[in-house]
């Protein structure tokens, strides 16, 4: 393949460590990154707090969601420099009944896109927009679970939320 | 990734003449781990605050560039001004990407075209003169209109077939001072320069856009087919509105989505529903004008009677907007 002639030329590299403050789970978490590190990258790389999985790292898996001042985000797609000042939760940091509510219902067999379901869950029960099962599956299509758990995810949310689950 | 340098823009000043702004980073910072975009510096312009507002204007309502989609499609004016365009911004992406991408990345984000995407495939719009690999590759989710021998993408945006439905109005600011560009002349059709997506110079940075007094509140629908229910782009999109005496239309509004390199509009076909009563055929053959010159690919070619009923079912659909599902799936 002649990449070389199909690819644009790469820049000089130019950026250089900043050193940021994260707020994390309550605590202040300083760290030296370079620019293009990720929040995901920044939170497993840097910080040990490896609950927040890498999937596929472009969005369309869901498994890096954490809460970024109480809205979900999937934190593959911000620089952990753009978010000096924000408060985020990982799934360290979260103590919710959806966590008992997953167990009841076999809503995970491998496990590995559940800490991002679950951050993913209780940021759309603070959201508060998703009322029917219809809904909130909708709601929550942005998390991919490829070992098919993906009615007993929504049962256990369901469960949690109350209200019609026809 | 390449590595880059990092700014934070403070004021305005701070970024018009320059380029590239990072936002909700949603589409650029995929598109930069594939090496697809590589700018030496971003400039970080959510600090930008005078951009965030959705707030009212004497002639409409202005949604700020750096609103987020869920904040403005949740936001109590537009959902109950201007439904179509709520609807519209939620059948797109992930409730945690609409938490993330703002109005004005919507509005700048790349095809999805697989070839685009492959940095290892023939791509004019990412190589000029290199070739288009689609349109004798595997082209399912390519365009059926407005295409060129150079460019065959489909530009992905619900938001924006809302907007353009709506005749919003895009307000930008460069080292020229400020503009105002109307939706339909915002995106480009790919012709022979099939790398520039839109009409926007170098160094201007969107600030806001501009939705006209009317509303539509009573008859619209958002219609989105795909091969999966939720969170996958259009291969073909509706946006009608309507406004009706009775059974008879006043005016009518249909744009398509998943079929251009820009949302797709057709002046004659809304004329031809004007006075016309809210019956299939009449839509039908609304559908046929807007449908005209449509050429399909090798596997695209399903697109073109996908598009005609999708119009007569959303036309139908916005008689009755509660027959609306989550997603913008079809009605039962």
């Amino acid at each position: 393949m002649h990449t070389e002639t199909l690819t644009q030329t790469y820049p000089v590299t130019t950026g250089t460590l900043r050193e940021i403050t994260l707020r994390i789970n309550g605590e202040e978490r300083r760290l030296s990154v370079l620019p293009y590190v990720s929040l995901l990258d920044a939170l497993r790389e840097y910080l040990d707090l490896t609950g927040t999985k890498k999937g596929c790292d472009h969005g369309q898996c869901g498994a890096c969601t954490v809460l970024c001042d109480g809205k979900r985000i999937i934190s593959c797609l911000t620089l952990a420099v753009m978010k000096e000042g924000a408060e985020i939760t990982t799934i360290e940091g979260i103590d919710h009944p959806i966590q008992q509510a997953f167990i009841d219902h076999d809503a995970f067999q491998c496990g590995y896109c559940t800490p991002g379901q679950i951050c993913s869950a209780v940021g759309m029960l603070q959201e508060g927009k998703a009322k029917s099962r219809d809904e909130v599956k909708d709601q929550m299509s942005g998390n991919l679970c490829r070992c098919g758990a993906n009615q007993q995810i929504i049962d256990a949310i369901m469960d949690v939320k109350g209200g019609e689950n026809e | 990734m390449n590595n880059f340098s990092y700014q934070r823009a403070a004021t305005l000043s701070d970024v018009v003449g320059k380029s590239t702004f990072v936002a909700g980073g949603t589409n650029l910072l995929d598109l930069m781990k594939y090496n697809l975009s590589n700018a030496d510096t971003l400039i970080d312009v959510n600090a930008l605050t005078d951009f965030h507002a959705i707030e009212e204007v004497p002639d409409g309502l202005r949604l700020g560039s750096l609103a987020t989609n869920a904040d403005t499609a949740y936001d109590s004016l537009v959902e109950n001004r201007y439904p179509l365009l709520s609807k519209a911004i939620l059948a797109g992406a992930s409730a945690q990407i609409r938490n993330m991408a703002t109005n004005g990345g919507n509005l700048l984000q790349r095809t999805r075209c697989y070839y685009f995407y492959d940095a290892h495939a023939p791509c004019n719009k990412r190589v000029p003169g290199s070739g288009c690999s689609a349109i004798k590759g595997y082209n399912r989710n390519m365009a059926i209109l407005g295409t060129s021998d150079q460019c065959i993408a489909v530009y992905p945006s619900d938001m924006s077939v809302a907007l353009s439905a709506l005749d919003a109005v895009v307000n930008v600011s460069g080292l020229n001072g400020e503009r105002s560009i109307a939706f339909e002349d915002f995106h480009r059709l790919p012709g022979d320069t099939p790398e520039i997506d839109n009409n926007l110079q170098p160094g201007e940075l969107i600030t806001s856009i501009d939705l006209p007094e009317k509303t539509f509140t009573k008859n619209y629908s958002y219609l989105k087919l795909r091969d999966r229910s939720s969170y996958a782009f259009a291969l073909i999109s509706v946006a009608s509105a309507l406004e009706l005496e009775g059974d008879t239309i006043q005016e009518a509004r249909i744009a398509l989505g998943g079929v251009a390199h820009k949302p797709w509009r057709v002046k004659e076909a809304e004329q031809y529903l004007t006075g016309k009563k809210t019956d299939r055929q009449n839509f039908a053959a609304a559908a046929d004008i807007i449908l005209q010159g449509a050429v399909g690919f090798e596997h695209n070619a399903f697109k073109i009677e996908l598009a005609k009923r999708a119009i007569i079912r959303n036309c139908i659909m916005a008689l009755d907007p509660s027959t609306q599902l989550p997603g913008a799936q079809p009605s039962a």
